[in-house]
């Protein structure tokens, strides 16, 4: 008799922030699909193969909703979504496309184009506050999470002087600890977009919360529990990601001066290197979805209620697409990762993502040229495996 | 070439015009259309690039015959 090793455990924390847990090691060479045990003891498929993932992501035979049986929670604070509307990515055709349809037009590469000259005004306020108090600065609370958390408050009409509170709630949302933190944060968001959707009914502005107010919800393509679902979604996602990239991002050049040197004798290289960036970051690490039918892949079958977990920091780096998949490389073609999901539910923000991270870093380096760690790089924190993964702090000397 | 973009599968992620800006744009719903005397793709290059970055295969590419 063979004795057969449990699978790997997923997920796990990261040794480097911007590669993946050497424990996923095994989980490289079994492409494109093997089985994984999650934190409550259930197993899952893992999608390890580009390829693959890319053919499952698209497959409305996975189903995104939460309240499944067979979802592969990753942590116990999943169950705090639970019988939770989760608005956009957590639910499936036709509701999604419905929900993305309200949004999809202030998203588009022509309204992030318009909002550079905005991004760019916020990024130099930032810096401007962040060297008129330094040096040294947390990176994370100066200037990483200050950027994205303004940009997404002007987008959608809600006020900045809130950021403590909502930037609190979506920390417990994300990262709990507790199941409780998570649901608690979600009432008290829900109960915040709320009264600011009510107040908006009254005294219209002009942010995308304003206008689906007076669109959708007096023509009633949506109602009062959808839209809150919806704003919350927009502002969290809005924020906490893109503030991870400019963290994680920051930390990874700082550690790669050669590839930082031939960022700032060409910028040109700018959105390339973001993209690149988003590749070998792969900071969404763990797409979750459920099978709703039996599906035959790779020389095996998925059956029907079996969780599907999708590894993105392996998959970007199955070298059979990327040479050398562990090496920054502006030059690479990065195109084609899946750091931004793919299928229906690809990230609705990404172009928004894009044009922020790009004049983030871009900035960052012009204005401070001597830009360093302050703080030896084992020693900086950084966030647990079970959640978006980016920098807790960022200490930074100039 | 032909260009066929299915607007019922396209969810507006903007990959093609990011892609291929010289032939596909975003309309005022976000969702792909071409640009105007670009039916054909010209002769872009990454018009099939722009297909593949494409997260619903909305897009297909196909030879014209004849």
């Amino acid at each position: 008799m063979t004795e057969t090793t449990a699978p790997v455990a997923f997920p796990q924390s990261r040794t480097c922030p911007y590669h993946p847990p050497a424990a996923y090691a095994p989980l490289r060479t079994e492409r494109p699909l093997t089985r994984i045990t999650l934190f409550d003891g259930r197993e899952a498929w893992l999608v390890t193969g580009h390829a693959t993932a890319r053919a499952l992501l698209a497959d409305p035979r996975l189903s995104s909703d939460r309240d499944r049986p067979g979802f592969p929670a990753t942590t116990v604070r999943f169950t705090g979504f639970r019988n939770r509307r989760t608005a956009l990515l957590g639910v499936d055709d036709p509701e999604h496309r419905a929900q993305r349809r309200m949004v999809v037009g202030d998203f588009t590469l022509k309204r992030a184009a318009e909002l550079r000259p905005r991004i760019q005004r916020i990024v130099d306020e930032r810096l401007d506050a962040m060297i008129a108090q330094g040096p040294p600065a947390d990176l994370v609370n100066a200037f990483a999470l200050p950027v994205p958390s303004m940009v997404i408050c002007a987008l959608l009409g809600v006020s900045y002087g809130d950021h403590d509170f909502f930037e609190a709630q979506s920390r417990r949302l994300l990262r709990g600890p507790e199941a409780a933190d998570v649901l608690d944060a979600r009432d008290r968001l829900e109960a915040y977009f709320g009264e600011l959707i009510d107040r908006k009914r009254e005294n219209p502005g002009t942010g995308l919360l304003d206008d689906l107010v007076q669109r959708q919800l007096r023509d009633g393509e949506i109602d009062r529990e959808g839209l809150i679902a919806l704003a919350l979604i927009l502002l969290v996602a809005g924020h906490e990601t893109t503030a991870n990239m400019i963290s994680l991002g920051t930390f990874t050049l700082l550690r790669h001066p050669e590839r930082l040197a031939e960022l700032r004798a060409d910028p040109g290289l700018v959105p390339a290197a973001v993209e690149e960036l988003m590749r070998l970051l792969s900071i969404a690490d763990g797409l979750l979805r459920t099978a709703v039918e039996d599906i035959e892949v790779a020389g095996t079958t998925i059956r029907a209620g079996d969780g599907v977990v999708f590894a993105t920091s392996v998959i970007n780096r199955d070298e059979t697409v990327y040479a050398d998949p562990d090496t920054l490389d502006w030059n690479r073609p990065a195109r084609h990762h899946v750091a931004f999901g793919f299928g229906i539910h690809q990230c609705l923000g990404q172009n928004l993502a894009r044009a922020e991270l790009e004049i983030a870093l871009r900035t960052l380096f012009e204005r401070l040229p001597t830009l360093r760690l302050a703080a030896p790089a084992e020693e900086i924190p950084f966030k647990p495996g079970d959640t978006i993964q980016g920098m807790l702090e960022l200490p930074v000397t100039w | 070439m032909h260009i066929d973009i299915d607007k019922d599968v396209c969810i507006g992620a903007g990959q093609c015009a990011l892609t291929a800006p010289d032939v596909f744009t975003q309309d005022d719903d976000g969702y792909s259309t071409l640009l105007p005397g670009r039916a054909d793709g010209g002769d872009s290059p990454l018009l099939r690039e722009a297909a593949r970055a494409c997260p619903v295969s909305a897009i297909t590419v196909s030879h014209t015959v004849g």
